[in-house]
């Protein structure tokens, strides 16, 4: 093969799934009836920051060699301890502001208990991480519930959905642009308001660009990848891997809170189910993303992608008027397609990089 | 060619595994700058005896003396620390990451962005590790690969130039050429003569007599647990080690 060619067929390769993303997106913005639109573009971003941060927690992990089924009922539990500070401390009197966040901060640090004790039973008790999460699938669905009563949590403080549905900008034909805050306006001029930048997604990136540079450019980033690719030589070179691996547990089990308190921000409401139909998918767009179950590759800007494609997807089909059944065979086959491309080209994922 | 003091002298070294006497009161030396080859049959106690030196294993008697101390390992990074480096078989390597990844593993070098933020210093990394394989005459075609795609004699040969920048005061190879081709092979003997000519004193195992006559300055060769033989290699013959391996030829 000439090398040029070889070279592009290496490139195509290698960012296969940010193909598919724009193929997808064009393929929908010109068949599908209101697709092409500021708002629904920023619908699909803010509907997928929950898949998104349970993928991101999850990227760490699964780099390792391991994988976390319990993200998603850590994310449910960490929404019913949010909204129940929220709602007690605003119920005994609190300010509003304050009680939206402690209950914020209670929902994010609820994070650090199921990643410690998952840390530790891998890390330390050498229990395979499939066996160790699962036990931490069901134990923190149980707590949700326990701590829930079984039913959602409402009666939170009345201002708490600003924040998680509200935009950086706004846009009134008539007044033009203003900053975090909706411009006075009559019922009527409602309907024309434009958002701009999503504040969920907003954070959601900030927290990615974070965590993105941490995995790609820190120590700490590259004692991830080593652990992943060979635990021995990580061990040999002095590495403390069961403290690592400690860490990183936390860190998914956080990303999973801070779902949560996105998801509590949005919906104004606490459920021990909030995250239940986001875990495989955040597992999905890990794999799609390039990362191998095996450990030892995978990025975050491909789980960006790949939580993207899942989210497209599902958007798409929907505006295309398909049955949603459908959804769940596209996401199948294109996991199936990722694993694949993984297993029979490597050289595409594994050419130098700096 | 010896000078007075070895850098590693065994004195009396026994461990037993249950009633199994690996290696029994073995006395043995290195000088600096020496090439020792270790020979003997499969179960012969040549492994045993190099991973109480790594500090693998502890010995149930006798003594270990490095650079004139007596050492006491309790687990192999302490044996690292002092500068006693093993190439295993099986290459302590993460083949995810590129050659200088491999080098630095564990000991990264980073620099400070805005100040306070530790960030890998790439092409430090890149640059020191080019110098140390340059050193040692090593030729790989991009730093940047992974270790995944290089061959098994460049694996080894990052394995060596690791152990090498981080200031190896003594190798251990254990079966170094056992995997690779022909001229793979050739290209790690002429690395261990080049370290050699380096000063770093090496100790080789190896199954292939030919290899170890080509670079070992003097040959220990060990049967049942017990050191059998002691030949300068310019002074003896494959015939006379391999009756010594086999216990044809007693002293």
């Amino acid at each position: 093969m000439k090398s040029g060619l070889r070279r592009f067929l290496i490139r195509v390769g290698r960012n296969w799934a940010l193909l598919f993303l724009i193929l997808m997106l064009t393929y929908f913005s010109i068949f599908g009836l209101g697709f092409f639109s500021l708002k629904n573009y920023q619908n699909i971003l803010v509907a997928s920051t929950t898949t998104l941060m349970l993928a991101a927690g999850e990227t760490f992990v699964i780099i390792t060699g391991g994988i976390d089924l319990s993200v998603g009922y850590v994310m449910g539990a960490a929404t019913v301890i949010a909204a129940l500070v929220m709602r007690d401390l605003y119920n005994s009197g609190v300010s509003e502001s304050l009680s939206i966040l402690l209950g914020c901060l209670a929902g994010l640090f609820s994070g650090i208990i199921p990643g410690s004790i998952n840390g530790f039973l891998i890390a330390r008790l050498k229990v395979p991480p499939f066996i160790a999460t699962l036990g931490m699938f069901g134990v923190a669905h149980g707590a949700g519930l326990i701590l829930s009563g079984g039913f959602p949590v409402v009666n939170l403080p009345p201002s708490l959905g600003f924040i998680g549905n509200g935009y950086i900008f706004y846009y009134l034909p008539e007044k033009g642009f203003s900053f975090l805050q909706r411009p006075e306006m009559e019922r009527t001029e409602v309907r024309n308001l434009v958002g701009i930048i999503p504040i969920p997604a907003v954070i959601a990136a900030i927290v990615l660009i974070i965590f993105g540079f941490i995995l790609a450019q820190t120590r700490f980033g590259q004692h991830t990848y080593a652990i992943g690719g060979n635990v021995d030589a990580a061990l040999r070179a002095g590495i403390s891997v069961s403290r690592h691996l400690m860490i990183i547990y936390i860190i998914s089990s956080m990303f999973a809170a801070l779902g949560g308190v996105l998801y509590v921000l949005r919906f104004t409401t606490g459920s021990s189910l909030a995250g239940e139909a986001r875990m495989l998918d955040s597992i999905a767009a890990v794999v799609i993303g390039g990362a191998s179950l095996f450990g030892g590759t995978g990025n975050l800007k491909g789980t960006v992608i790949g939580t993207l494609i899942i989210a497209t997807l599902e958007t798409g089909l929907v505006i295309l008027g398909v049955q949603p059944f459908y959804q769940f065979f596209a996401v199948g086959i294109i996991i199936i397609i990722a694993v694949l491309i993984d297993q029979f080209f490597p050289e595409m994922i594994y050419e130098d990089e700096s | 060619m010896e000078s007075p003091t070895p850098i590693l002298e065994v004195i009396n070294l026994t461990k037993r595994f249950g009633g199994l006497v690996a290696v029994d009161r073995v006395n043995m030396q290195v000088f600096p700058g020496e090439v020792v080859g270790l020979l003997g049959d499969n179960g012969a106690g040549k492994s045993t005896l190099v991973k109480m030196i790594s500090g693998v294993y502890q010995p149930d008697e006798g003594q270990i003396l490095f650079q004139g101390k007596e050492l006491k390992l309790s687990n192999p990074m302490e044996a690292l620390k002092l500068g006693i480096e093993t190439i295993y078989q099986d290459l302590a390597l993460a083949e995810n990451l590129n050659v200088y990844a491999n080098i630095f593993l564990g000991r990264e070098k980073v620099k400070k962005v805005l100040g306070f933020i530790n960030v890998l210093d790439r092409n430090y990394m890149l640059e020191e590790s080019r110098r140390v394989l340059k050193q040692l005459d090593i030729e790989i075609p991009s730093l940047r690969n992974k270790i995944q795609k290089l061959s098994g004699g460049q694996r080894q040969a990052v394995a060596i130039s690791r152990s090498i920048y981080w200031n190896a005061k003594f190798l251990i190879m254990d079966e170094p050429t056992a995997a690779l081709g022909v001229a793979e092979q050739q290209k790690v003997l002429a690395l261990v003569r080049t370290l050699k000519a380096q000063g770093v004193p090496v100790i080789i195992i190896s199954h292939q007599l030919h290899d170890v006559f080509s670079v070992a300055d003097r040959l220990v060769v060990m049967r049942r647990g017990r050191k059998v033989g002691e030949r300068l290699t310019r002074e003896t013959t494959p015939d006379e080690i391999v009756g010594l391996i086999v216990g044809s030829i007693r002293e």
